[in-house]
């Protein structure tokens, strides 16, 4: 099964990214042979709707599963919609979080965990 | 003639410009477009006589047209949309209501609906004409509703624009089309930071503009200094008085309480005008 995991760099040592519509890169990895894609968010400088489209972008990619620090509602609505299954206050180096869902200590969200624009930094 | 009152830095006294300038003149139309936060009609006191609910367009998407092909997600330039298996997402409030979905969609599955985003009123002091914005509270985009107000402009009075504080577009909404600006400032470091930024935004809509310098004796020497170099007129200068103060924050115009300045006000109009 494909995984979407937010990361900080392009390796599955790499940090986990506490934003998802504005992290550094996503990590789309295949939770049964551990190969991954590692994809530069294209939407890091969005002027708006960055959860929107990167949930789109993730759906594409076919994951299933989103592993992120935060997620907002824009974001959540849209992976919702997408069948994808939203696990929010993940931290740590990725390829850890990915063991953790795998071993099913990590619980999906049923809500968004932060309001619009809290990815933009502080204003 | 449209005379358009802004400012680079909030709080330099744009909205005591405009309404003192109306009420010293004959012939006037105010249109307050600080939609956001429009506070001229403290001043004004107009009777609101009509109000217009404005919208802007934003799409609905009929799904058994649909299908699913993605078209109108890779046209919005806003993330307002989000096809997804088989659901179509509309994300309203960050539509800018283009038409650029609506228009493009193969299938013509997306129609137009409205959405209201706040309300035009329009009233009168005596004959002084009287037009402002009010944007409905948690809506982000302003210049629908701008654009809204300014179609009220009737071009055989003296129309005075108070507009909104800063340089983006809700500023450039404002001021395009005036035949002078007004850029009310502080002699303080702020105030020329940002009347350093509005004088380039003036210079590249080509639209003509003077200074007025509010709190005059407070601050420094520097905006006076900048304004040499640069070759901008000083329309007017208002010194950091009491009086002024206190008249403001009961709702009363500096012309009410201090009447030697509608000469002043006057003044300042015939150099516009020259």
């Amino acid at each position: 099964m494909k995984i979407c995991v937010t990361a900080q760099g392009k390796t599955l040592d790499a940090n986990v990214d506490p934003r998802f519509g504005r992290c550094q890169c996503f990590i789309i990895a295949d939770t049964d042979t551990m190969q991954f894609e590692a994809i530069d968010n294209p939407n890091i400088s969005s002027t708006g709707g960055a959860g929107i489209v990167s949930g789109q972008l993730i759906f594409s990619k076919a994951a299933k599963v989103v592993l992120t620090g935060n997620v907002g509602p824009n974001a959540f609505q849209t992976l919702n919609a997408a069948g994808i299954e939203v696990i929010v206050g993940v931290s740590g180096a990725v390829k850890d979080a990915i063991e953790k869902y795998k071993k099913g200590e990590l619980k999906p969200t049923q809500n968004p965990s932060v309001d619009k624009k809290f990815g933009m930094g502080g204003n | 003639m449209i005379i358009a009152v802004a400012s680079g830095k909030g709080g330099t006294g744009k909205t005591t410009i405009a309404t003192n300038l109306a009420l010293s003149l004959k012939n006037v139309q105010l249109l307050d477009c600080d939609v956001e936060e429009p506070n001229s009609h403290i001043f004004i006191k107009p009777e609101i006589k009509t109000k217009v609910p404005s919208h802007i367009p934003v799409p609905e998407v009929d799904l058994g047209r649909c299908t699913f092909c993605g078209k109108c997600q890779e046209v919005c330039e806003y993330n307002a949309m989000a096809v997804l298996k088989d659901n179509v997402l509309v994300f309203s409030e960050l539509c800018h209501g283009c038409g650029a979905c609506s228009f493009l969609c193969p299938q013509k599955a997306i129609k137009e609906v409205k959405r209201e985003i706040g309300v035009v009123e329009i009233g009168a002091n005596g004959d002084l004409q009287f037009v402002h914005g009010r944007l409905n509270i948690g809506e982000a985009m302003s210049p629908p509703l701008i654009r809204a107000v300014k179609e009220y402009i009737n071009p055989s009075k003296t129309v005075i624009i108070d507009a909104p504080p800063g340089t983006s577009c809700p500023v450039i909404e404002s001021i395009k089309g005036s035949d002078f600006c007004i850029l009310v400032t502080e002699p303080t470091p702020f105030g020329l930071n940002d009347l350093v930024l509005a004088v380039e935004v003036l210079r590249k809509l080509k639209i003509p503009f003077g200074v007025v310098i509010n709190r005059s004796d407070l601050g420094n020497k520097d905006t006076y200094a900048y304004c040499k170099k640069e070759k901008i007129r000083i329309l007017m200068e208002i010194p950091f008085k009491k009086e002024i103060a206190m008249a403001y924050s009961k709702g009363v115009p500096i012309v009410e309480e201090l009447k030697e300045y509608k000469k002043e006000f006057t003044k300042m109009y015939e150099k516009i005008k020259s």
